[in-house]
């Protein structure tokens, strides 16, 4: 390795600044920081060209314990790529990826083709993952505001509950790692906010780290430990604060993703499920489980 | 009606029933029914292979449909074609060059129909005795893989990032549909081996409401075709196979028919 880890050396400009519109502050292949053996996953150089085309180039990203990263980006910019390198289901082209020994993932997958194929209740599908006992499954399922669903066929759940239940699965493996690939797609805004509000807060209880894709940016960042844009190479990282006030940020995601944040903190005294039903707020799951502010 | 050939191929129709029920299963749920078919059609290359090699036809269809299931996933890996279109390409491929190769056997022109319908009643005893051995092999199999085979099914991505290895798990699957074809081709034919495979898996599908549950139902849904299949075949002099996939056929279409007009296949455990 060229240098020892810590803080990448910066480099004014560099071959692909012009091909995407933005300067790099981190150093490119030559000068990739050694990979991080305490990170949960730490990868360094990633490349994939797929028909010719660059969907990833030169990446590099460290999941530390506990740490929440977000992982934003336009559409077709290479972050369900690179989600599905880190994971292991498909192979780089170039690079290196390190994963730590005891890493444990938990994933929840951005697309479930929901379909009526295989006859299989709740409970069965997320047996499937591994051997639970009763008591653990209602508890889990109790923890992400599913335990309705319990003994229902997978094929009739809606959107946002068939996420949940997804996320119930990945919470059953005691994961150090939750990967979750844009969980709200199909989920309404509020019922957003309160998922995020769900994963912070078990996040800090549980302990695990976690990585969330997004292209949606307005909810996401406040409760990121860290954020990283990608837009076929990482264009910029840091605290939510940091790279929002990002030229590359605002050059990629315009000027009205900058003020995300206000939208993000206003206090509500009621939540919403995830299908956007409001709820009052005592004696709602999500909430007291999420740990509101 | 139970001459000894009769008993025969009775044995071996209700064996191939028991032992195709759990991969016609994942074949509906893993919507393989085209690639299935595609690969028993490649079997009649097999057949002519087997022929002008001497040796037995089993054998033969074996070898081409694991060569065209390795040819179907090597071609899986360009995106530029989908894969229902490399499936049409092989398909007609492989029946084109089938009849080419077994027209072109020396010796004794080719019964074509007996190979491409079967003929259940011809089944020796040694057919018999494959039967049970080789499904017994294939259910144990199975039987070991079923976790994973499950979980792969449900979702293959979500299953590979659990720790399921898919490439050998799918492997071991593609060699069992392949040895279920092979076998079955004797009893049904190449035109239907597919059809004895995924019709009694389709029919069970809206009385099902757990994995299992779908499984046992195939196992009688097919059985019971083939006792009554043979049967109208005894009686009516029809041809066996076929008689036994109609049969079949109409158990699946009443049974969704029902699940169009209800909502059956819902209660759980």
């Amino acid at each position: 390795m060229p240098h020892s880890d810590g803080v990448a050396p910066t480099s004014e400009t560099c071959g692909h600044g012009s091909k995407h519109g933005c300067t790099h502050r981190g150093g490119c292949a030559s000068a990739d920081p050694a990979i991080d053996a305490n990170a949960l996953i730490s990868a360094r150089g990633i490349g994939v060209t797929r028909h010719g085309r660059d969907i990833l180039i030169d990446v590099n990203i460290d999941i530390e314990p506990r740490e929440i990263v977000t992982l934003i980006g336009p559409n077709g910019a290479g972050k369900t790529t690179l989600v599905r390198v880190l994971l292991g289901l498909e192979k780089p082209d170039r690079g290196t990826i390190h994963r730590r020994r005891d890493l444990k993932i938990g994933y929840v997958p951005q697309r479930f083709d929901s379909d009526t194929v295989i006859p299989m209740t709740v409970e069965r599908f997320l047996m499937l993952g591994g051997s639970y006992g009763e008591a653990r499954i209602a508890e889990v399922l109790g923890l992400v505001d599913a335990a309705k669903a319990r003994r229902q066929q997978l094929g009739e759940l809606s959107g946002g509950e068939l996420q949940r239940v997804l996320l119930a699965r990945a919470l059953l493996r005691k994961p150090n790692l939750l990967v979750l690939d844009e969980p709200v797609q199909g989920v309404d805004f509020m019922g957003e906010a309160d998922l995020y509000n769900l994963i912070g807060g078990l996040r800090d209880s549980a302990g695990f780290g976690v990585l969330l894709v997004s292209h949606d940016l307005h909810i996401v960042m406040a409760r990121s430990d860290r954020v990283v844009c990608l837009n076929h190479h990482v264009c910029c990282s840091g605290v939510p604060e940091t790279v929002a006030q990002h030229p590359s940020y605002v050059r990629l995601f315009g000027a009205d993703a900058a003020r995300a944040f206000a939208l993000y903190r206003h206090d509500h005294d009621h939540s919403h499920d995830l299908s956007g039903m409001p709820q009052a707020a005592d004696g709602d799951v999500t909430r007291s489980a999420g740990g509101d502010k | 009606m139970f001459e000894p050939f009769f008993l025969r191929a009775l044995l071996a129709s209700l064996g191939l029933a028991v032992v195709a029920a759990p991969l016609g299963c994942f074949i509906v749920w893993q919507r393989l029914a085209y690639f299935g078919e595609t690969v028993a059609q490649a079997g009649l290359i097999g057949v002519a292979l087997a022929l002008a090699m001497q040796m037995d036809v089993t054998w033969g269809v074996l070898i081409v449909a694991l060569a065209v299931a390795a040819l179907l996933v090597w071609f899986g890996r360009q995106k530029l074609v989908g894969l229902d279109s490399v499936l049409g390409l092989l398909h007609h491929a492989a029946l084109a060059a089938g009849v080419i190769a077994t027209s072109m056997v020396k010796g004794a022109p080719v019964d074509l129909t007996g190979f491409l319908f079967g003929d259940v009643f011809a089944v020796t005893q040694a057919d018999v005795v494959v039967i049970f051995v080789g499904g017994a092999v294939v259910l144990a199999l199975v039987a070991w893989l079923w976790q994973p085979l499950l979980r792969l099914a449900v979702h293959e991505d979500l299953a590979a990032a659990e720790g399921v290895d898919r490439e050998m798990v799918r492997t071991v699957f593609i060699v069992l549909l392949a040895v279920a074809i092979a076998v079955a081709m004797k009893i049904v034919g190449i035109l239907l081996v597919m059809a004895f495979l995924v019709v009694p898996a389709v029919a069970a599908r809206p009385l099902s409401g757990t994995p299992e549950r779908m499984v046992v139902l195939t196992g009688f849904i097919a059985a019971a075709s083939v006792v009554a299949g043979l049967w109208l075949s005894a009686t009516f002099d029809s041809p066996g196979g076929p008689s036994i996939v109609l049969i079949m056929s109409i158990v699946a279409g009443l049974s969704l028919s029902w699940a169009a007009i209800g909502r059956p296949g819902r209660r759980g455990s």
